[in-house]
């Protein structure tokens, strides 16, 4: 394979992404072509025939939220780590498991850390 | 082909960076940085990088623009702070001249430069992850090891600036 | 595929050592009582301990053979044991500092002892490395303990607003840093510093993407070591932060930083001395020259040893831009007495005390030496130091950096490098005239009020340490002179 090939086995992701693309661009400009138009106030309000809006729908979050994405973040590139070392095992043997090893324990370190100082309670 | 695909991935990732910096909505920015991510992983799909494109799949748009959204949340930007400063459009053009006069100086340079021992000839006989993978846990073992070390980090700091009790609420309770 | 050697994981023993203690203490803290958790502190020191005699030995193995490890990331050299054994000591000296300090600034985690641990592991790492890609990991792992640190007073608004602006700051400059490593590894196919050498010598002098590439790396290990113009992030962020904290930043990440940009800039870009050579003189004058004048119009003690370290960082580039044996040694034996005494007046600014807050402006100082006489002499000992004052040890200090300039044809540097040591002398010596020269007030509301002196056994073993080293220094330096001699890099 020559390196300014594109990659052939792209084609069908990019007739996917096309035809998720086409979709949604589709039916929109169906509707908009076949629906009758008529807005009004009361229409264009969020809630047609709820109650009125009174203020922003974003709001502060608890802090709490922010340590969980933060452990998510962390523990997810820990396993994009883990996946070439998978691809590899048959190849590394016992060395490759006690590197992967060492490297997990390192992270239990942390989880232990999160666990013991109630940072996975949720109150 | 290449170059089609490159101009498309390359100018939709510039007009996705330069609204994702400009767009005055907190949330459209977020919308903006993850066109910009699935084009950047684009590129590295052409470079036929295809570890490196699903890494910066995973890692950068599934978790870190969440991470993004999250502190969007928290900090809770009402619409009168989102200030767009006009002053900086001075900046900008500053910015931009400075741009393409090193632009002109490295476009009048040689491009190709030395070749590691990686080229795409030799990852494409063994596969993407394969070739990471040997490399990673063996030549590359070290730096392997320091990044665990490094996240490790990452978790006890983020858990001590964001949970730590503060002297106001340890008087109040037996912690 | 290669396997780790015995012999590899000998030589990161030290590094190990000290990551394993950084692990274990986060274990134990929360298996530990709240009443003994001083019991950490004293484990992070035995730690230390250990890996310090583990550095000496390599210290004394190691003269003129270096060995490389982990296929040519990573080398064993006296270099390395020199710088190592440097930032054991301060890190020991911070932890003792810390555990008085923590407690006076109600702040008196264990954590602080894992990420002192952890960050000195990646201070070694980056004194290690040989390849890039390992330095700038070990930068990264050093960098991310202390934007923790600096934030660790988390209910002052200073100390957090110090911590995000390190940090954005900070990894600005690492991406940066990160960008130059991948222009260079673009031109010349290696990360590794050998390779890079072997790269850049077959490449036309003047390469324009080379040269932006090293432009790059003097911005982001400039950014590190705090060299103007990439020093606006120093004054705020020394402020804010806790002072333990502080003095480990302004002491051990500045000698860290130092000595991955002497290895990357003597052993790797060698080739194009020429060029990185002239930009590194401009910014060398720029620093000492802002450094010393704004420090003048200080109010703030830390501010102004903030702009103090920025000066520092002025005379110690001088070391770098010689670029010769000499140089290199008068950079070593430059930081390693900054040490010293940055951190000995640190350590005087934890002990002060107004009210239920800390001293920190130099109002506080007034008339130290009618109310604690013992701490008013050991801070004119740093300050004369800091102003390179014989016979304290900041004159051999500046005395060798300076020799090193003429011995190169620097003259002119050096001369501009005199002139503004001498205008340092002018704030330095005002500390020393406000403790002296004037009366305590006494009364609420005038300069002065109800400011004591905290001493802690610990705190008086760090002032004893760092004024001991001042004066042995500088009158007996010819041990340290030899040590740094011994391991200078060896230069191609």
């Amino acid at each position: 394979m020559t390196p300014d090939m594109v990659p052939a086995n792209y084609l069908p992701i990019v007739i996917f992404m096309v035809v998720a693309a086409g979709f949604g661009i589709v039916s929109i400009a169906a509707g908009y072509l076949v629906r009758p138009s008529n807005p009004y106030k009361a229409k264009l309000a969020p809630y047609e025939s709820g109650a009125p809006v009174f203020h922003d729908a974003r709001t502060n979050i608890p802090m709490r939220y922010y340590i969980i994405a933060m452990l998510f973040v962390i523990f997810d590139i820990e396993t994009v780590f883990i996946f070439p070392w998978a691809v590899i095992f048959n190849q590394l043997g016992l060395f490759g498991l006690i590197e992967m090893l060492l490297f997990i324990v390192i992270l239990l370190v942390g989880y232990f850390y999160a666990w013991k100082k109630e940072a996975l309670e949720w109150d | 082909m290449v170059p089609i695909f490159f101009a498309y991935f390359a100018l939709v990732s510039i007009v996705a960076g330069l609204l994702t910096v400009s767009l005055r909505n907190p949330v459209h920015c977020g919308i903006a940085l993850l066109a910009l991510l699935g084009h950047v992983a684009g590129l590295f799909v052409l470079l036929h990088a295809e570890f490196v494109a699903v890494v910066q799949i995973i890692i950068y748009a599934g978790a870190i623009l969440i991470l993004y959204l999250f502190v969007l949340m928290l900090l809770n930007l009402k619409t009168e702070e989102r200030y767009f400063h006009r002053r900086h459009a001075w900046y900008i053009t500053g910015v931009g001249a400075l741009t393409v006069e090193l632009l002109m100086v490295l476009l009048a340079s040689r491009f190709s430069g030395a070749k590691g021992p990686a080229t795409v000839a030799a990852v494409e006989e063994i596969g993407n992850s394969t070739a990471i993978g040997i490399l990673m846990f063996s030549d590359y073992l070290l730096p392997f090891e320091i990044v665990g070390v490094f996240l490790l980090g990452a978790i006890v700091g983020a858990i001590v600036l964001a949970k730590t009790p503060s002297p106001a609420d340890l008087s109040g309770d037996e912690r | 595929m290669t396997i780790v050697s015995t012999a590899d994981l000998l030589a990161i023993l030290p590094e190990l050592l000290v990551m394993a203690g950084g692990c274990l203490v986060l274990v134990l803290d929360p298996l530990t009582a709240k009443d003994r958790k001083d019991w950490l502190a004293y484990f992070s020191l035995a730690v230390l301990g250990a890996a310090f005699v583990v550095g000496y030995w390599f210290m004394g193995a190691l003269t003129g053979s270096p060995r490389p490890a982990f296929s040519g990331l990573y080398v064993l050299d006296a270099y390395g044991a020199f710088w190592k054994l440097l930032l054991i000591l301060v890190s020991g000296l911070v932890i003792l500092l810390a555990k008085a300090h923590l407690k006076l600034e109600e702040i008196d985690l264990p954590e602080f002892y894992a990420f002192i641990l952890l960050s000195l592991s990646g201070m070694m790492v980056m004194v290690s490395g040989t390849d890039l890609l390992v330095i700038y990991l070990g930068l990264e792992l050093m960098s991310l303990s202390l934007y923790v640190m600096a934030g660790f007073k988390r209910y002052a608004p200073r100390s957090l607003e110090a911590a995000a602006k390190y940090f954005i700051l900070g990894s600005f400059s690492s991406g940066i840093l990160l960008y130059g490593i991948s222009l260079l590894f673009g031109r010349t196919g290696s990360t590794t510093l050998a390779g890079i050498r072997d790269g850049i010598a077959g490449l036309p002098p003047g390469d324009p993407i080379l040269l932006m590439a090293m432009g790059l790396l003097v911005v982001g290990f400039g950014f590190k070591v705090a060299a103007v113009p990439f020093h606006m992030w120093t004054p705020d962020v020394y402020e804010g932060s806790p002072t333990s904290v502080t003095a480990y930043m302004a002491v051990a990440s500045k000698a860290a930083s130092f000595a991955a940009f002497l290895r990357v800039f003597l052993e790797a870009l060698g080739g194009i001395k020429e060029s990185w050579r002239m930009l590194l003189v401009a910014v060398c004058i720029a620093t000492m020259v802002l450094g010393n004048v704004v420090a003048i119009v200080q109010t703030n003690i830390k501010r102004m040893l903030a702009y103090s370290s920025i000066a520092h960082a002025g005379y110690a580039l001088i070391g770098l831009v010689v670029a010769d044996a000499a140089g290199t040694a008068s950079v070593m034996l430059y930081l390693a007495i900054y040490a010293f005494m940055n951190l000995g007046a640190f350590a005087v600014v934890t002990m002060l005390r107004r009210g239920g807050l800390e001293g920190d402006e130099i109002d506080d100082f007034t008339g130290l030496a009618r109310r604690n006489k013992w701490a008013a002499l050991v801070m004119l000992l740093f300050m004369f130091s800091l102003a390179g004052i014989p016979p304290t040890a900041g004159f051999i200090a500046k005395f060798y950096i300076f020799m090193a300039a003429v011995g190169a044809n620097m003259t002119g540097l050096a001369v501009i490098a005199v002139v503004f040591a001498a205008i340092s002398a002018y704030f330095y010596l005002r500390v020393v005239m406000v403790m002296y020269m004037k009366e305590p007030g006494e009364t609420a509301g005038t300069p002065g009020y109800d400011v004591r002196v905290v001493a802690s056994p610990a705190a008086i073993a760090v002032l004893l340490v760092a004024a001991l080293g001042v004066l042995i220094l500088g009158v007996f330096p010819d041990p340290l002179i030899q040590a740094a001699q011994s391991a200078i890099l060896p230069l191609k």
